[in-house]
């Protein structure tokens, strides 16, 4: 029961190693940065899991004494969510700006031009 | 006013970064962007002279009393680091009007934008710094990390781009595992106060959950400073980047990642539970020790001076993390001096080949050829940032390396002294390496090369002469140093 009952946190972690395993193993750019999204977003999960406590609600007051949830990890991941757009928008910027640079966004290829303009 | 100097610290430089991508491009954008980076410094100064007078200072954004508000938290340790980012920042700001008009790839219509970005970094380093918030230190880490990647996508080169691309996926893996061990650390003890932090993690330091906070921190934190091996994004990023920019990153964001590590190691967890629990000394010294000898001769091998200092940058960093995992004061003293020193020497080194760069069009070795003579002050100035480097006595790098030799000592450790030595002589070797080919080679044929305008030369002459300065008068560089040295250990027992 203690494996179910951590069903979110056993999310969190094949995702994020999903993600990370993408952005290390992919060799092309952009699906890079969507492993990187994939990973970030695997955080979210974290922090709005640790949030919830189980039959709570939403932290309004009112009368009835009731059970609520912690609404601050909710409000932490919103700056994440922000940043990882943040991040991901640049990131594809500068996928564009290499495109246009090298003409490929495949790595191989991109160190494969770098080093042919070293010799 | 000056009871809101630590959030004016912060305040000056982002309300200021908008600002300047509304004014028109050239002087007028320079003259705004000078005006928040060096009241920024003033502002540094004003907070470290506080400090030392009266101890630390607490200021509660907004009014809202803690744990529910952002406490600014500063003592003798951050305001150091405030002085270090925010002169490093106006100095290189300084230096920055004639590089960003001349030798950026931008548009005149959009060189506004720079300075925007610039000051954007500034403030994420200092807001890092400043705040007493273990979630801000995310925040303001990626405000810094976001404009870093654009200010070292413009460099010339169109590898600037790909090392740029490089850093954003190493910066964010690294911040987002900053941002797990973060979170691991609210549930355990559901603050994010770093003093609140402190004083509950004791009563559940014993738990897989705190662990694995601890390791996540580390890594993430160990990324963005570049620790040997995760430090594979810097070569790059420094060699590409434009000048101005390599100067003002060398000299401050790395500093600013080791003082994050500084702070959760010994405040957040104290020095008992990271060194003696987790045993992280036994992890950093041989990280330490082997980063620094193999960066130190991969940059002997280097044929572009900027990729040279690159890797120096790398052994330097490795200095730091050996003095902290000496975890004795006059170890720590070593590291946090080293800290200040080393921005001194890098953004003199990084601003000269700036100068170089210029004149000659490129950071090549065998470009320098004669640069020596043609340009007698701007290797003057290099020299002296060198010798520094090198850590010959009377500049700033010996007393930060004297301090290093003297806490191995202290603990017998003579081989880990031994090995500062010999490094020391392998940055000889490359200094030297640059000093032969610009003073003893013939200038090429019809090279004509004038000394770099006034305007480089000042800023760059400024941290050189800092570097003699604080060489022999080390009340502030080391005296402070100490101070913080003091309170970190003091405050973990």
């Amino acid at each position: 029961m203690a494996i179910l009952g951590l069903y979110n946190y056993w999310i969190f972690i094949i995702l994020m190693m999903c993600g990370f395993y993408v952005v290390i193993s992919s060799g092309n750019l952009v699906k890079k940065l969507v492993g990187l999204n994939i990973f970030q977003t695997s955080v979210f999960i974290l922090y709005i899991s640790m949030g919830k406590i189980i039959g709570g609600t939403a932290p309004i007051v009112i009368d009835k004494a009731v059970v609520y949830s912690n609404p601050m990890p909710h409000v932490l991941i919103l700056t994440a969510i922000v940043v990882g757009i943040a991040t991901t928008s640049l990131g594809l910027a500068l996928v564009v700006r290499i495109h246009e640079a090298y003409g490929t966004i495949e790595e191989d290829e991109i160190h494969a031009q770098d080093a042919e303009e070293a010799l | 006013m000056i009871a809101h100097l630590p959030a004016l610290q912060v305040i000056i430089p982002l309300v200021s970064a908008p600002l300047c991508a509304l004014l028109p491009a050239g002087r007028v954008v320079w003259l705004a962007a000078m005006a928040a980076s060096w009241l920024a410094l003033l502002v540094a100064a004003l907070l470290l002279d506080q400090v030392l007078a009266h101890g630390p200072i607490s200021y509660l954004m907004g009014g809202w009393p803690v744990p529910w508000g952002i406490e600014y938290r500063v003592d003798a340790l951050n305001a150091y680091l405030l002085l270090i980012v925010a002169g490093i920042g106006a100095v290189v700001m300084t230096f920055g009007r004639v590089i960003v008009e001349r030798r950026i790839r931008l548009p005149e219509s959009k060189q506004s934008w720079f300075y925007t970005a610039y000051l954007l970094c500034l403030t994420g380093l200092l807001g890092i710094t400043i705040t007493g918030d273990a979630f801000n230190v995310f925040v303001f880490l990626e405000i810094s990390s976001l404009s870093s990647y654009v200010l070292i996508s413009i460099g010339r080169d169109r590898r600037a781009l790909t090392a740029a691309y490089q850093y954003l996926i190493m910066g964010t893996i690294g911040a987002t595992f900053i941002l797990i061990g973060i979170g691991l650390l609210y549930v355990m003890t559901g603050t994010l106060n770093m003093g609140d932090l402190a004083a509950r993690i004791p009563a559940v330091a014993d738990t897989r959950t705190v662990r694995a906070a601890f390791a996540f921190l580390t890594i993430g934190v160990s990324l963005k400073l570049a620790l040997f091996p995760l430090h594979l994004w810097l070569p790059n990023a420094y060699a590409y980047a434009p000048s101005v920019v390599t100067a003002f990153l060398a000299a401050t964001a790395t500093k600013v990642a080791i003082y994050v590590l500084l702070r959760f190691f010994f405040t957040i967890f104290g020095a008992k539970f990271s060194f003696e629990t987790m045993q992280l000394d036994k992890v950093l010294l041989p990280l330490a020790l082997v980063g620094i000898f193999s960066a130190s001769v991969v940059a002997i091998f280097q044929d572009n001076v900027k990729r040279m200092l690159a890797y120096s940058s790398v052994a330097q960093i490795g200095y730091m993390i050996l003095g902290i995992s000496l975890v004795s004061v006059t170890g720590l003293t070593a590291s946090i001096s080293h800290l200040f020193n080393h921005a001194l020497m890098k953004g003199a080194l990084f601003m000269a080949l700036g100068c170089v760069s210029f004149r000659v069009g490129a950071a090549k070795l065998e470009r320098m050829a004669g640069v020596g003579r043609t340009m007698p002050w701007t290797m003057g100035a290099f020299v002296i940032g060198g010798l520094s480097l090198i850590g010959v006595p009377l500049t700033a790098g010996f007393v930060s390396k004297w301090y290093l030799i003297v806490g191995a000592l202290e603990k017998g450790w003579w081989p880990v002294a031994v090995l500062v030595l010999i490094t020391s002589l392998l940055a000889l070797i490359y200094i030297w390496r640059v000093v032969e080919v610009a003073y003893f080679k013939p200038a090429p044929e019809g090279q004509v090369v004038r000394e770099a305008p006034l305007a480089l030369l000042v800023p760059t002459w400024a941290l050189a002469l800092a570097n003699l300065y604080f060489g022999l008068d080390t009340s502030l560089n080391a005296g402070v140093a100490r101070l913080a040295a003091q309170s970190l250990l003091g405050a973990s027992q």
